[in-house]
């Protein structure tokens, strides 16, 4: 087993300061749970965690397929960390598809930990392996450890009077089990999860029960572990934490939007992986007045959401790619009516279907510029599943502030990925609340819709139901201030240039970058979106080697931040790394002239942090010739 | 301002400044002046009225209304008035749409507006043309008609609109005429009345690009021969002398006379909106001239709770549930699940 740190032997304990383990096995398995319950263990202890669940796009492939795989990896530390790791450390293989699909990532020597009943024949042959991997010798140079679990479920489980099937269905808490004793964890917190799941259902919480203390036990009684490792707590900083996903922090933050905002939130949305957890989610919260409706396709759920926005509430829609390509010429509408609205994207790999439960950053042009003529819409995108929170209160304080429908770009990673988040006192956060056009009297002069806000150039909110402002809006071009339908060429020249102004004068409302690392130097990394983690960690450990190298984040995409270019200008070289095949350099080249380079891997996965190390000491290496 | 207290309105507070585009003699000009007209039987007040329209010469109505529009974009009215209806139940929603509007590229929002039952109130503006894009071919369109997209005439078959919503659980059908002023204006008035989606086929006259196609059976010389106003708990008689009636053999309706000693009024349909079960619906759609009088009337009127109340019920219902269990605290919903806590 590797360490990111030194090991430091302690008896039969060995002290490390990451490990990164990856669960493996059917999509019948249990995976996902096991990996989820691990990772609350690993939070709840005081480690910093962060995890990359892996599951096919189909419901159930066959079983013991190599399509039917579904993993877990989480990667917990005493350390800040901020990626899942980028290989494991532990595979824990509940059949021979799971480890012939997740071998090859593991790094060399690691520990591969199978249920040696499941390498039968069958399941050999299902996963394409001509000879048992466990008795042909090519395993031998990793650290093996065969477990019969389904058998040793079976007498855990003596005297429950389930169905053999039944008792099989336990096998990965007995796996939970062995990894709970190899790392030294509790098995408090499970034990209460399994009371309350199958509460009513005594048989079976008993039997998980019993397999997960049994897989505990094993550990402890065997002598084929020879050590167990200790992970101590990380030093965050102090306060109350959660585990949260990008997907949950989201929907969160838009709850509390609508209370900072002092509206109803109204979500519409047509399922699709991997952004339908968000409309679950707030589906659930009709106690705090969320109206959500499952619309019959994307283009119905952003035209409700328009609606909503009009009648005065927050008006929302959640997709991802193939939906978002349906709600452009609602968006054009959008902008063109200048209505508050949020549009949520979690991208996932595509063109076309793609590759549905993966993860990429494709949808960026799309967003910017996927719309019939120049129809300019903000843009805005989280670092990290808990910064979903806070990004989606963003964008609807811009939504609102601006009078402007805002696209807020999550992905895959982000959304199924999860991670520690201080939890904010909601009464700390400031008021995004803005005001409805007034009402106004019979001889008040005649309303005009598109008159603007000189600072911001928003127009009024003017919500049917309020008296004297009856007035009349739609995707015909606008009179100036008056907003009735004008053909006149002049007009629609300044209603485009002031509606293009209106999103670039949002920079001005923006934070400053942040720049870690060298404030001048040999290269910046500069990154947008779910990126961050990886990219923060290779700048860490260049940095650590003593290497000029800088991270700047973009969260605003668009408008660009207004201080870029002067950061950009700062550093020899700038390297672009990104799930697409550069689609934030195109703009940033073009508006900077600068000459960045990307690094570029569409392959559904996020970056791992070696790669953009490689990719950035080849772009130093370079630098130091060319200056000879 | 409450009900009460509402000044009385007319149809010149309906009116909006904007100039009145149709092309001159075109049946829109008819529908928008029965739609002003109508406004005022509601007793609610202009700001409260909101007027959604998609694409097409129809949905120009709202520019023309003195009230709360919005000029959507093509198809899509109905989806702009679900959310608007679902966040603001106070407001009454009308949408204008045409054939193409409505059949054609928003058919699939037609559909489940009705089945949902928004409170909305639609009318379609049926002239079995694309007016706006110049003549080319509706889904009402009929089979054979030359249009400039169809040169051979089409080889597809109409849609009849009130057979199609009534598949998809519209809980209010009507149809009626452009020219037919007051059986249109007491259509509209029926229509604002019902509570849920209400589905209005208008019958235009596009002079331009499709002149006289209702003209057989809707024009004043015939209509009375050719046409069946349908009555709730009358039955169904026609003609100019009131001589004809529909009868109902098996599942097949058919044309008798009525004669001493032969048919008599008792042996005919009587109409009933009420019924629950939508068969007569679809029978009474497809009765066509001239192998019938073309029907007009409320087809189908059936209580059914609306979308937007039943949406409104299930938070309040949460919240009460909610409630009862000790205030709600949204930092608690912030912190939910495992927590710890680093010192
Ligand atoms: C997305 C889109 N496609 C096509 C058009 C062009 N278009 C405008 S109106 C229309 C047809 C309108 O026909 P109908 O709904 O029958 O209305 P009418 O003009 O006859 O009242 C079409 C095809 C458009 N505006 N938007
Ligand atoms: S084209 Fe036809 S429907 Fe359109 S305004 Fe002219 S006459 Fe009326
Ligand atoms: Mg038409």
């Amino acid at each position: 087993m590797t360490t990111a740190g030194g090991s430091n032997k302690t008896g039969e304990v060995t002290q490390l300061d990451r490990v990164t383990i990856r669960f493996a096995g059917d999509s019948g398995d249990g995976m996902q749970l096991t990996g989820t319950q691990f990772t609350k263990t690993a939070a709840l202890f005081g480690n910093d965690v962060s995890t990359l669940p892996d599951f096919p796009a189909e419901i159930r492939a066959p079983a013991g397929s190599l399509p039917g795989v579904s993993g877990f990896q989480i990667s917990f530390s005493s350390d800040d960390i901020h990626t899942p790791g980028d290989r494991p450390d532990v595979l824990v293989a509940m059949n021979p598809a799971a480890l012939k699909v997740n071998l090859g990532d593991l790094v060399p020597g690691g520990g591969i930990i199978v249920n040696t009943d499941a390498f039968n024949e069958i399941n050999l042959k299902k996963a394409g392996y001509a000879a048992d991997p466990l008795h042909d010798g090519s395993l031998k140079g990793y650290n093996l450890f065969e477990i019969p679990m389904s058998t040793l479920v079976v007498g855990a489980c003596e005297g429950l009077g389930l169905s053999s099937k039944q008792v099989e269905l336990t096998k990965n808490f007995f796996a939970l089990g062995v990894m709970f004793w190899l790392y030294e964890r509790s098995m408090e917190g499970t034990e209460r999860w399994i009371a309350e799941k199958f509460a009513g259902k005594e048989g079976i919480a008993e039997a998980n029960r019993r397999a997960l203390r049994a897989g505990y036990a094993f550990g402890e009684t065997t002598e084929i572990f020879h050590t167990h490792y200790r992970v101590p707590p990380a030093h965050l900083p102090p306060g109350t934490y959660r585990n949260i996903t990008g997907n949950e922090a989201t929907a969160l933050g838009f709850v509390v939007a609508s209370k900072l905002a002092e509206r109803d939130l109204f979500l519409a949305s047509y399922p699709i992986t991997p952004a339908s957890d968000i409309l679950h989610q707030l589906s659930s919260y009709k106690h705090l007045g969320v109206k959500t409706v499952q619309s019959e396709d994307e283009i119905a759920a952003i035209g409700a959401a328009v609606g909503a926005a009009y009648g005065g509430a927050l008006g929302m829609t959640t997709t991802s790619g193939p939906g978002m390509a349906l709600k452009a010429e609602m968006l054009g509408l959008a902008v063109m009516v200048e209505l508050p609205l949020v549009v949520v994207d979690v991208q996932r790999a595509g063109p076309s279907t793609g590759m549905p439960t993966k993860t990429e950053q494709g949808d960026l042009l799309m967003s910017m510029f996927g719309r019939n003529s120049d129809s300019p819409i903000p843009v805005i995108a989280p670092a990290t599943p808990a910064e979903c929170f806070d990004m989606a209160i963003e964008a609807w304080r811009i939504a609102l502030k601006h009078m402007t429908p805002v696209v807020y770009l999550s992905d895959a990673f982000l959304a199924t990925g999860a991670e520690p988040w201080l939890i904010p006192q909601i009464a700390d956060i400031p008021s995004i609340a803005v005001k409805n056009a007034p009402a106004a009297g019979p001889d008040a002069p005649k309303f005009r819709p598109y008159a603007r806000d000189p600072e911001t150039l928003a127009r009024p909110w003017a919500v049917p139901g309020t008296p004297g402002l009856e007035h009349r809006i739609g995707g015909l071009e606008k009179l100036d201030e008056l907003g009735t339908v004008s053909y006149d060429p002049d007009n629609h020249h300044r209603m485009m240039l002031l509606r293009a102004e209106k999103v670039a004068r949002i920079a001005r409302d923006i934070p400053k970058t942040e720049v870690y690392g060298d404030e001048r130097g040999d290269l910046l990394i500069l990154g947008w979106g779910s990126t961050y983690g990886s990219i923060r960690s290779a700048v860490e450990r260049l940095r650590t080697r003593g290497k000029r190298v800088a991270h700047a984040h973009l969260r605003y995409v668009n408008p660009l931040p207004e201080d870029l270019g002067e950061i950009l200008s700062r550093y020899e070289r700038v390297l672009m790394p990104e799930l697409n095949l550069g689609q934030l350099r195109m703009l940033v080249r073009s508006k900077y002239l600068v000459d960045a380079v990307g690094f570029n891997l569409v392959r559904g996965k996020p970056f791992q942090i070696g790669e953009i190390e490689a990719k950035a000491e080849s772009l130093l290496g370079e630098s130091v010739e060319g200056s000879k | 301002m409450t009900q009460s207290e509402l000044p009385v309105l007319t149809k010149k507070d309906f009116e909006s400044d904007q100039d009145v585009r149709w092309c001159p003699g075109c049946g829109d000009y008819s529908i928008l002046a029965q739609t002003q007209k109508t406004m005022p039987d509601f007793g609610v007040a202009k700001e409260k009225i909101v007027f959604i329209s998609g694409i097409g010469c129809s949905g120009r109505l709202p520019y023309y209304m003195n009230t709360f529009g919005f000029h959507t974009i093509h198809g899509r009215a109905a989806t702009i008035a679900t959310g608007l209806k679902a966040a603001r139940p106070d407001l009454m929603v009308w949408v204008i749409t045409g054939d193409g509007d409505a059949l054609s590229i928003g058919g699939n929002h037609l559909i489940h507006a009705m089945r949902r039952n928004v409170d909305l109130k639609m009318i379609m503006f049926n002239n079995r043309i694309y007016g706006l894009t110049k003549g080319q071919a509706s889904p009402t369109s009929p089979i054979g008609k030359k249009t400039k997209s169809t040169p051979l005439g089409t080889i597809e078959t109409p849609i009849i609109p009130i057979n199609l919503v009534a598949a998809a659980e519209a809980s209010f059908i009507a149809r009626s005429v452009d020219t037919h002023s007051e059986h249109l204006q007491e259509m509209m008035h029926r229509a604002g009345e019902h509570k849920g989606s209400a589905f209005l086929e208008v019958l235009q006259n596009c002079n331009i690009f499709n002149d006289g196609a209702w003209r057989d059976f809707t024009d004043k010389s015939v209509k009375e021969d050719r046409m069946l106003v349908l009555k709730h708990g009358e039955p169904m008689i026609f003609g100019k002398e009131r001589d004809k009636g529909i009868r109902l053999n098996g599942m097949r309706p058919e044309v008798v006379s009525i004669a001493p000693g032969g048919v008599s009024v008792a042996d005919l349909l009587v109409h009933d909106e009420t019924t629950e079960d939508p068969t007569m619906t679809h029978i009474l759609s497809r009765m066509w001239w001239p192998d019938f009088p073309v029907p007009v009337g409320v087809f189908r009127r059936v209580p059914r709770p609306t979308h937007d109340q039943l949406l409104v019920e299930q938070i309040d219902g949460a919240i009460a549930a909610r409630a009862a269990k000790g205030p709600i605290d949204l930092q608690r919903v912030v912190a939910s699940g495992e927590t710890w806590t680093v010192k």
